[in-house]
């Protein structure tokens, strides 16, 4: 039996003497064995429990295996931050990262890691004699949770990024400024109003309205879905600065509950507003000296708005 | 001290600020302002700040006093060109300037105050192209 024997060599030179005799006898479990190792481990895994086939498993399994072998060789069995490390980092990251960009459950990414353990445990019994079981039953327990732990950790950073990417995606989706009509621009706003939104909104409106030269902006609130006086004073803000610049403010899109609530809240909106975009636009068009009239059909069936520009 | 030019067109005075306005040049122009008012009979003042980057709350005071005067010496005030970043500052700060007219472009402006009925027509032109 090689590994106790080693194990006491190092461990009568140095003060290190747990690292030094844990990493030694760690290494000495790999050694040579990685293929009955991986082939218990497979079998162990529940493959239908953690959504992965056979293959698979077998894969990632070897590549983690190999790089552990590795790094426990080095003679460090429990600082993962270590240099040695570093491959089976990279193995644990690309496979954590993948399965949480897949949309796997964090259980199902840690559980492929932490069956490790048992696959380990055996060897320690063929291998060891019963008086050092207990150290090395204990520090393999040790890393095979830091694996897991560090496995899951990447999982809820992946997920932490992704939600990050979209809640960005959706700020710059949702603020587009439209062009209606010469002069009139309209601001469909989509979602919840917070300050950091406004800001975006507000610029983008402000920009806009330089750039096209309107002097009509519509602030269309259809798609807010709850209004309260933060809300709305952040509305009544975009409104102040777009009239600042020189372009008044209507708003629109106001419905029936949420008019109920502003008027509860005994918020003062002062601002003229129109229950829906059409009324909206309407005002706007009149407001700039144009009307909205049929065109006298030659059929029923063909009547279309045709806007017709009159100078008022 | 240098001051900022005030120029009479028709019944209009027009102010153009192109310098960073630092508060004296401020308490100067307003007095400067008041005199020219009285002086030529103006119907309306025009303020053009499309080159002002900074304001600060002195700044937004003044322009909130000069409409204010120039409205007790019966003639309206309208400032124009201000920028997206200046309009937001002074929405933060509280100064929505509630009692001065403001405008996109000097043209408008004018149109605005009806200081040159010609600029009125050519700026109704402008909105179509």
């Amino acid at each position: 039996m090689m590994a106790p024997v080693l194990g006491w060599v190092h461990g009568v030179k140095g003060e290190n003497l747990a690292t030094t005799d844990d990493s030694q006898s760690l290494a000495s479990l790999f050694a040579g064995r990685e293929s009955d190792i991986l082939a218990s481990w497979v079998s162990t895994l529940n493959v239908g429990e953690i959504r992965m086939t056979r293959q698979e498993a077998e894969s990632q399994g070897r590549a983690v295996l190999d790089a552990l072998a590795k790094a426990v060789a080095h003679g460090n069995s429990s600082d993962m931050r270590g240099a040695e490390y570093a491959d089976v980092r990279d193995v644990l990251q690309g496979f954590s990262r993948t399965r949480a960009l897949q949309g796997f459950s964090p259980t199902e990414t840690a559980t492929f890691v932490l069956s490790l353990k048992r696959p380990l445990f055996e060897q320690v019994r063929k291998t060891t004699k019963s008086e050092h079981a207990f150290d090395r039953l204990s520090s393999i327990s040790e890393l095979i949770d830091r694996l897991g732990l560090f496995s899951v950790e990447t999982y809820q950073k992946t997920r932490e990024e992704l939600i990050a990417r979209q809640g960005k995606e959706i700020e710059e989706l949702s603020t587009p400024v439209v062009k209606l009509w010469e002069g009139i621009v309209a601001l469909p706003l989509i979602g919840t109003l917070d300050s950091g939104r406004t800001q975006v909104v507000m610029q983008n409106l402000l920009e806009t309205i330089v750039q096209t030269g309107a002097e009509i902006a519509i602030l269309d609130i259809t798609g807010v879905p709850m209004v309260d006086t933060l809300t709305a004073q952040h509305l009544l803000k975009t409104v102040s600065a777009a009239r600042l610049m020189g372009a008044d403010c209507i708003i629109s899109g106001i419905r029936p509950q949420i008019a109920q609530t502003i008027v509860q809240l005994g918020v003062d909106l002062n601002v003229v507003s129109k229950a829906t975009l059409a009324d909206a636009l309407a005002l706007a068009l009149r407001r700039t000296g144009r009307v909205v009239t049929k065109i006298k059909a030659h059929s029923s069936a063909t009547s279309q708005q045709q806007p017709a520009e009159t100078r008022g | 001290m240098d001051s900022i030019p005030i120029l009479k067109i028709g019944s209009a005075l027009l102010v153009t600020i192109q310098v960073d306005m630092h508060d004296q040049l401020a308490t100067r122009l307003q007095d400067d302002l008041t005199e020219k008012i009285v002086l030529h009979r103006a119907r309306g003042v025009l303020i053009d700040i499309s080159a002002l980057e900074i304001v600060d709350s002195f700044i937004g005071r003044m322009l909130a006093n000069i409409a204010n005067v120039s409205r007790l010496l019966d003639a309206d005030t309208v400032v124009v060109g201000m920028r997206p970043e200046v309009a937001i500052t002074l929405v933060e700060l509280g100064l929505g300037l509630p009692g001065v007219k403001t405008a996109l472009n000097a043209e408008r402006g004018l149109a605005l105050i009806g200081g040159v009925s010609a600029a009125g027509e050519a700026a109704d032109d402008a909105d179509d192209d």
